[in-house]
């Protein structure tokens, strides 16, 4: 998916025209015919003649090489009568979508008639795949030589690791060097020797992937020699840990990613009701205006600048209908938390049945911007992006909070009326404008929030009703009024609902950690950090 | 005369009394006596909707009880009232017997479909009427006072209390949505043929149902309206008023509470218990926390803190709801919202309370 809009599509059509027309003819024009010949010839060749074709190919330094191999050994390499030219195959169906071997342009479609495949054994295969695996480890690219490398992992063989030792001699990488031990001590792990195997083993401890786990519990099992069998099984037991060691990183991180969706959703709350007092159960309605606001930015901007803009935006739309319902109804309300509480409730059924008349029942779909998705390597970690990304923003929006609230004069005016409403009156602040600000900022944070959300979960009507038990709950958990108490809670609470998921599963890890709260709430009715001094008593 | 002062004195619920009794009279002849063509004619599904309506009412009245009284808003009532449904659709369920899609002597169609080989421990004794009757009070009220002798014990209060209990019918609803519970999973509990042996169907049935709904809906009000007379109710409106005080005048505050919720959750319970067979189905959408929210709208309406009210208050906003779901199915949610919204702002004392107020003003 390059874009969703047209403009955007035509855009990247172009470019790409344009990268084709100034690359492909003028540089490898030269070595595009003496290609062409090659191929040619494989169509007549028997298999002894394609080996030798195939060797010649490869010692030519073409760009397509590695694509013309691959389809040889998959056989998808055909020889197109009309037009006397060899050309790849993309799909196997009785009309085949095929492009020019050479050049790599789409042809269109051809019937299986006119089409004649060029065959392959097995044992021109095999030496295909070595030849790519070689033609990797020569490259100047680490991430190819890396590939290479894996291929070999794939299917260890005496000529390749000939290869690799001569590579591990000049590998500048230091992880590739590694990788290359590693993947060496694998060929080795077939040697006759006992003691060769014995050292192969122990040099194979600690490497998680299933090339190399599966032949090294296989020794642990199976080896005929008994101090192989002993170094192989210390080696699976340190390769146990470290996958322990990953499973825990990776359920930490799950818990972490969770823990800032809670905080999100949960931080604006901390500032209505921790500040303010006020109980607002159209919170979860502010979060899904968010994500509506994201899903209508995404209409008319191309997606991998939405955000951006959908952020503020979000911000804003939250918080205008914030300070609406504070001074359209909240304001009448003071000091009676419980008829707050049902106001509020009534606001949220009419915001979600608006959103459902006006933009209907069914989900929206907001899609994810390229650089929000695939995954990245942390350390030994595979983590998904978007996930990364809001654990960023998180903390970019719990920091910019605090911020405000400390450095800002706005700030300063809320926590004084926080605290004492009536000094902070006679002091001249004027508190119904402050009780407005504040509520607009708690439901601007909620719209930011559902930004997030709209990245993480199905954009419809019941979004913030899926969250506003969970948001009550860290607030309370973490001590009402108390920023810093929300943070902690809400990582707690995502972290232990991760820890808990595997062997409870996900239902039944939420119901613990609900039931968990409300004992919880019995023991510290004030929260993890409560509110100390006269704040306290109001 | 013969009733007691308590009752006496209450206009309005001597006027809820009568309208109960001419319900009670009126609604078996109108459906039983009157042939099917006649215009006064009830049919089996108006008188289905009007019991529904009275298990909600003696549902308001148990949050009425605890909220207008006491001073505590739960947002998780209907987790008493489903309990207490589940109670009883569990007798039901087991008189389906070998009626069943798999035609199953022990076990339930749900049980049979997740490949269970025998009936788990809980639902053992389920098959007794009394002993159901018994559950669907003892297992809302078990609950009630569980919970409600931690939590009033710790002196939690206000919303904390609020959200605690909406948390409570949210792990409720997540728990029954899962099928290892063994009460039917997403479904829950249907397709019940009969009860003691008489079919669920049946016109003679539905009205004994709504006749038994109408005397426990009678019942629960008038122990409601004697415990508030009592001194024993006095207390409950000094702790709503002001809890501390209360305490300090040596009043054992969390076991009055404890005890007055039990009593509720056991009201709500039994409400459940004849829901679900006017209705025939319960599942744990039942728990949702917009459910009792919804609840406490009712009392709100009404007026709270006036038990008639709370009675008023459910029959009517749900015969707005039938007819606005029915009529104008999108209106519905901002029609409730805008009640919410409206109760809260402009009549803090309900319907009930603008009559007096009225009445003051006139005398």
């Amino acid at each position: 998916m390059v874009s969703r809009t047209p403009f955007c599509a035509g855009l990247a059509g172009l470019a790409l025209m344009l990268v084709a027309l100034l690359t492909s003819p003028t540089l490898y024009a030269a070595d595009d015919a003496t290609l062409q010949t090659t191929l040619v010839q494989l169509r007549e060749a028997d298999f002894a003649e394609k080996a030798a074709l195939v060797e010649s190919l490869a010692a030519q330094d073409h760009p397509r090489m590695a694509t013309i191999l691959k389809a040889l050994a998959d056989s998808r390499l055909y020889y197109q009568t009309d037009g006397d030219r060899v050309v790849i195959g993309l799909n196997d169906a009785a009309e085949i979508t095929i492009e020019d071997a050479v050049s790599g342009a789409a042809l269109g479609q051809a019937g299986k008639r006119d089409l004649d495949r060029i065959t392959a054994n097995n044992r021109l295969r095999g030496m295909i795949e070595n030849l790519l695996a070689s033609l990797g480890l020569a490259s100047a690219d680490p991430q190819q030589r890396r590939l290479a490398v894996e291929a070999f992992l794939r299917s260890p063989n005496p000529v390749g690791a000939e290869r690799l030792k001569a590579q591990l001699a000049v590998e500048p990488d230091q992880k590739l060097k590694e990788l290359l031990t590693v993947a060496l001590a694998l060929a080795d792990l077939a040697s006759e020797d006992a003691t060769v195997r014995a050292k192969a083993a122990t040099a194979m401890g600690g490497w998680t992937p299933s090339e190399i786990r599966g032949p090294l519990m296989q020794a642990a099992a199976a080896d005929s020699d008994a101090a192989v069998r002993e170094a192989a099984k210390i080696a699976l037991a340190k390769t146990e840990f470290r996958l322990q060691m990953l499973g825990w990183a990776e359920t930490l991180f799950f818990g972490l990613s969770l823990g800032s969706v809670l905080i999100l959703a949960a931080i604006g709350l901390a500032v209505t009701f921790g500040v303010m007092g006020v109980i607002n159960m159209a919170h979860g309605e502010l979060m899904m205006l968010g994500a509506y606001t994201t899903w209508l930015v995404q209409q008319w901007l191309p997606v991998n600048w939405s955000l951006p803009v959908a952020v503020p935006l979000a911000f804003l739309v939250a918080a205008l209908v914030g300070i609406a319902i504070e001074r359209g109804i909240i304001r009448f309300l003071y000091g009676r938390p419980l008829e707050t509480l049902l106001a509020t409730f009534g606001v949220s059924l009419i915001l979600q049945q608006a959103v459902r008349s006006i933009f209907s029942p069914l989900n929206r779909s907001v899609a994810t911007p390229d650089w929000m998705s695939g995954t990245i390597l942390l350390g030994p970690l595979e983590v998904t992006l978007n996930r990364l990304i809001i654990v960023g923003f998180c903390i970019a929006v719990f920091a910019a909070l605090w911020l405000a609230l400390q450095r800002t004069r706005l700030g300063l005016e809320v926590r004084a009326v926080a605290q004492n409403r009536a000094m902070a009156r006679a002091m001249g602040v004027r508190s119904a404008r402050v009780d407005a600000l504040t509520f607009g900022l708690g439901s601007g944070i909620a719209g930011v929030a559902g930004v997030a959300l709209s990245q993480l979960t199905n954009v419809g009507p019941n979004l913030g009703q899926s969250y506003i038990v969970d948001s009550f709950m860290v607030v309370v958990f973490g001590g009402v009024g108390n920023l810093w108490g929300t943070l902690v809670a809400g990582l707690s609470l995502g972290v232990a609902n991760k820890l808990l998921e595997p062997w409870a599963g996900a239902v039944l890890a939420k119901i613990v950690v609900l039931v968990f709260l409300i004992l919880f709430i019995q023991k510290r009715p004030r929260g993890l950090f409560p509110q100390r001094g006269r704040a306290a008593e109001v | 005369m013969l009733l007691p002062r308590w009752l006496l004195s209450d206009r309005a619920g001597l006027v809820l009394l009568a309208v109960l009794v001419i319900l009670g009279v009126g609604v078996p002849v109108l459906n039983l006596l009157v042939p099917a063509d006649h215009p006064l004619h009830l049919s089996a599904y108006t008188v289905t909707v009007l019991g529904k309506y009275l298990c909600y009412a003696l549902l308001a009245v148990a949050i009425d009880l605890v909220w207008g009284y006491m001073g505590i808003l739960s947002l998780g009532h209907a987790a008493f009232f489903a309990l207490g449904g589940y109670c009883f659709g569990m007798y039901l369920m087991r008189q389906i017997g070998t009626r069943g899609v798999y035609g199953d002597p022990n076990l339930p169609d749900f049980m049979v479909f997740l490949n269970w080989t025998e009936l788990p421990w809980y639902w053992s004794g389920f098959g007794h009427f009394g002993f159901a009757l018994l559950m669907v009070m003892v297992v809302p009220g078990l609950l009630a006072f569980v919970f409600g002798w931690f939590a009033f014990r710790s002196r939690v209060s206000g919303v904390y209390l609020s959200i605690i209990t909406q948390a409570l019918t949210y792990a409720l609803m997540l728990a029954f949505f899962r099928n290892e519970m063994g009460f039917g999973g997403n479904n829950g509990l249907t397709d019940f043929k009969e009860i003691l042996g008489y079919p669920l169907h049946a016109d003679e049935t539905r009205i004994v149902l709504f006749i038994l709904s109408a005397l426990a809906l009678a019942g629960g009000y008038l122990l409601c309206r004697w415990l508030v007379s009592t001194r024993l109710g006095r207390v409950l409106v000094a702790i709503r008023d002001s809890e501390d005080r209360a305490r300090f005048l040596g009043y054992r505050v969390e076991r009055v509470k404890t005890l007055v919720f039990t009593l509720s959750a056991v009201l709500a319970g039994i409400a459940g218990a004849l829901y679900v067979p006017q209705v025939g189905i319960i599942n744990p959408g039942e728990f949702a926390p917009l459910n009792s929210i919804e609840a406490v709208i009712w009392v709100a309406v009404g007026g709270r803190g006036t038990l008639v009210g709370a009675v008023a208050g459910a029959v009517l906003v749900n015969y707005a709801k039938t007819w606005l779901t029915g009529a104008l199915p999108e209106i519905w949610l901002f029609a409730l919202g805008g009640l919410f919204v409206a109760v809260t702002l402009l009549l803090p004392q309900g319907l009930i309370g603008l009559l007096r107020r009225r009445r003051e003003v006139t005398s």
